[in-house]
């Protein structure tokens, strides 16, 4: 016995010592390696310079799986669409009616785009970690992408701690260029406090002054924020509000919380749900009989404050007639808006969603402004989109704030067509609101950009 | 298997060290090796090595050890919040309090055992889930995820007077950034601590105990032993490494979200085992690192990338091959980790390390062709 405990003792120490001796080995070794498995790391002052490479990469970091998969996958093609037009492959889309534009049509800086793509799965976790794939291992210049606005605010953080510039794809919350705000992240997407501000008269108009809402809202950044923004406006319009409750992201089934809606006394619901998660709502609500129910001697109405054209498609019959607010819809007859649609369709054979549409064009402002900072060191590239104006990109003439990296420009109230010319004819136009109508002090929310240089 | 001595031990942990260490130069050519997915690595590879003391020893298997996980996580970015952007109490701090929730939690699903057991943890898993994505919001931030901001307090960085930046400051060791490699060589150090006290354990008379309550737990009570305070310490150990993998977390990515409670995190643990070798020491580092090598390169993979690799077979032929393997790259790289673990738990039940060892033993086989089998004298249990 004492004879084991011996060896034992012997073999621990012999065991601690080789292992330290191991380890302290290659911790001196690993001093030097990590320089090495930096891509053109000698010539680098900034993260993934393409330097003399022939090429310059981008990241597209969409949800492949989860409830936003339909938006992932249209964003998916917008980019793939960009980086052909922008190498100057088929007939340009956009690139034509950008004004002013400083494109090519031969890559950005004369450097051929390439791209990598990536799936978010609309969890924070995988979306940082594959963006920190696409940063670390594929040497990307930008990434882009995300249909969640949780996502997109995780992502954004990170974009400024590694210095790599990321063009939110399509978030809604007033959270991303608003208290959490990044000098690195840039949305060209309205948000909900611009939707309530669209909303708001046109509410007035159709359902008057005196209504009860009742809010079913996701259960994340986005639903929080939207609903405050929509109960504001609608308070403001004198409405009143009788609950608020939040909902699960991705709960397939929400009878559980639309029962309650029907003996509340409210005679509107305000479904603050985007994806499939929208779909379901609306369609189990339909189904609950609540448009066809009078409430305090009024028609009970449902509202969707953010709407889209695949969702619109999803829900199918029980769209018709409900209003909402959208960033951009294929149906504009501006040059840009037409030019994009027409390409879109060429490629795909169907017309593009407004999350394409703003994946596209941030895409393309991107290489906009590396072309007019004549580089691609990102402090650069920021100063050259803070405070740009342009125009013939689908939603009249834009401003991208530099306060907090927010787009102007109109938005639009929409309403579920409800006779449909084709099968993509979803959505009709109520009105373009003007762009002086969705503007805000870039101070009430809070926030701060950061550093430049990181 | 092959037995266990100390010279064997010493030997493997020489390899495992060395190995770990070098993983950027051994896993450069199949591009593995960037940081991130390295601290990966070792960050999963420390939680499946816990989860094993658990499953692999005692036989319980918990289906709800993310819960360890989630709560190292909020505890370390609670730390890096409200006391210091030093890693060292963010991980002293988020392993004490996973130990403390292990010890709640165990105490009450350890007083059944087999599925009873899973369901018990699965459920309190989901219940902390639950918690953390709305009742718990304060705290947790919900869906959007608990992140650092620019005005939080700092406490004790501000007594020292750490110099104020213009930005939010990184995670540190004592001055070293705790991103890029340096990150993953802290979580390596930790791992290579982990694996070693994980084999002390395997080999220790506690150890021993813990396999016995696995081969019959009838017959131990039978002899008049209490088995619990045995199981819940291997239920309390293996949840302080669920703690300290969900601190690295947020050592490496300052940031904790609830979804890494869900009972997804937690079967991807058990995958991750299973697929390695239940119950052998390096299993759960290899399982580990195949299902992260998965998640992460083959579902970047993505038709463009197809394209490029056949472009050598002619045209018709490339759009068929690339079509049927689209299927099972990009989105569909569960589907490929789907197949490989049936195949593995239908043909090697003992995960890759048996396909190893029995690699290994066909060539000695080969080598040794006539001479007396060695098997049965190499049967010796280890520490009796």
């Amino acid at each position: 016995m004492t004879n084991t405990t011996n060896k034992f003792k012997l073999s621990r120490r012999k065991l601690l010592t080789s292992a330290a001796a191991a380890g302290a080995g290659a911790a001196v070794f690993s001093g030097a390696t990590p320089y090495s498995f930096v891509k053109g790391a000698y010539a680098a002052d900034f993260r993934n310079d393409p330097g003399s490479q022939s090429f310059v990469k981008l990241g597209f970091n969409v949800p492949q799986t989860g409830a936003y998969a339909d938006e992932g996958a249209d964003e998916l093609r917008a980019f793939q669409l960009a980086v052909k037009h922008l190498n100057g492959e088929g007939d340009g889309g956009m690139l034509n009616t950008l004004k002013p534009s400083s494109l090519k049509g031969n890559g950005i800086l004369g450097k051929k785009v390439e791209y990598v793509t990536g799936d978010t799965q609309t969890k924070s976790d995988a979306a940082r970690a594959s963006a920190k794939r696409m940063i670390e291992k594929e040497g990307v210049t930008m990434f882009s992408g995300g249909s969640s606005s949780g996502v997109a605010i995780a992502v954004q953080s990170l974009a400024q701690e590694m210095g790599i510039i990321f063009m939110c794809g399509l978030t809604h919350s007033n959270d991303t260029t608003g208290k959490d705000r990044r000098r690195y992240g840039f949305r060209h997407f309205f948000n909900a406090y611009q939707s309530g501000a669209a909303l708001g008269p046109v509410l007035k108009d159709e359902m008057g002054t005196e209504r009860r809402a009742y809010h079913l809202t996701a259960d994340y950044t986005w639903g929080w924020s939207q609903e405050e923004s929509i109960k504001n406006t609608t308070e403001g319009l004198g409405w009143e509000t009788v609950n608020t409750v939040k909902t699960p992201v991705g709960a397939g089934d929400f009878s559980q919380y639309i029962t309650p809606v029907l003996n509340s006394g409210a005679d509107v619901l305000i479904l603050n749900h985007y994806g499939k998660d929208m779909v379901n709502s609306l369609t189990q609500a339909v189904q609950f009989g609540l448009r066809d129910k009078q409430v305090n001697g009024k028609n009970f109405e449902i509202i969707v404050p953010l709407f889209s054209r695949l969702m619109a498609q999803g829900a199918g019959e029980n769209i018709k007639g409900i209003l909402g607010s959208t960033n951009w819809n294929w149906t504009l007859q501006d040059a840009g808006s037409q030019a994009f649609v027409k390409s879109f369709g060429q490629e795909y054979g169907f017309p593009p969603s407004q999350a394409a549409h703003t994946c596209y064009v941030q895409t393309l402002l991107y290489a906009n402004a590396c072309e007019m900072a004549g580089t691609f060191y990102p402090p650069e590239v920021i100063k050259a989109l803070e405070d740009f104006e342009f125009d013939g990109m689908g939603n009249g003439p834009t401003l991208y704030r530099g306060e907090d990296h927010q787009c102007f420009k109109d938005v639009l109230v929409v309403r579920g067509n409800a006779n449909p010319s084709t099968q993509f004819d979803l959505l009709e136009i109520v009105q373009q609101v003007p762009r002086s109508q969705v503007e805000y002090d870039a101070s009430i929310f809070g926030g701060e950009l950061g550093p430049y240089e990181v | 298997m092959i037995t266990a001595t100390p010279r064997k031990d010493l030997i493997l942990m020489a390899i495992f060290t060395i190995a770990v260490l070098t993983m950027p130069i051994w896993l450069a050519p199949i591009g593995a090796s960037y940081p991130d997915l390295l601290q990966r690595f070792a960050i999963f590879g420390i939680f499946a090595i816990g989860f094993n003391i658990l499953f692999g020893l005692t036989g319980y298997l918990s289906f709800g050890h993310a819960a360890f996980l989630g709560v190292g996580s909020y505890t370390a970015v609670w730390s890096f919040k409200l006391l210091s952007m030093s890693v060292v109490p963010a991980i002293i701090f988020g392993v004490i309090t996973s130990g403390l929730f292990a010890v709640v939690i165990g105490y009450i699903s350890l007083r059944r055992s087999g599925i009873y057991f899973s369901i018990l943890t699965l459920a309190f898993a989901q219940m902390s889930y639950n918690l953390a994505y709305s009742v718990l919001t304060p705290i947790t931030n919900g869906e959007t995820g608990l992140q650092l901001a620019l005005d939080d307090p700092r406490s004790l960085d501000n007594l020292v007077g750490v110099a104020a930046t213009e930005g939010i400051p990184p995670t540190n060791f004592f001055g070293i950034e705790m991103s890029g490699y340096s990150g993953f060589y802290f979580c390596a150090v930790l791992m290579i601590i982990g694996f070693y006290i994980s084999m002390r354990i395997f080999r220790s008379p506690f150890g021993m105990m813990l396999k016995a309550v696995k081969s019959n737990s009838n017959r131990m009570s039978y002899t008049g032993l209490n088995m619990r305070p045995y199981t819940l310490t291997a239920f309390v150990i293996s949840g302080m490494y669920a703690g300290l993998a969900g601190s690295l977390m947020a050592v490496t990515d300052p940031l904790a979200g609830a979804e890494r409670m869900q009972w997804t995190a937690s079967g991807e643990v058990v995958l991750m085992t299973i697929l390695g070798g239940v119950g052998t020491l390096i299993g759960p580092v290899i399982g580990a690192g195949v299902i992260k090598y998965f998640e992460n390169i083959f579902s970047a993979i993505n038709e463009n990338v197809l394209q490029g690799i056949f472009s050598f077979l002619p045209e018709f032929l490339q759009d068929g091959v690339v079509a049927v393997l689209g299927l099972f790259v990009g989105e569909g790289w569960h589907l490929t980790l789907g197949l490989l673990f049936m195949l593995i738990v239908i043909f090697l039940p003992g995960g890759l390390v048996e396909g190893f060892s029995r690699i290994i033993d066909r060539i000695k086989n080969r080598s040794k062709n006539g001479e007396a089998d060695p098997v049965g004298s190499a049967k010796v249990q280890p520490g009796e």
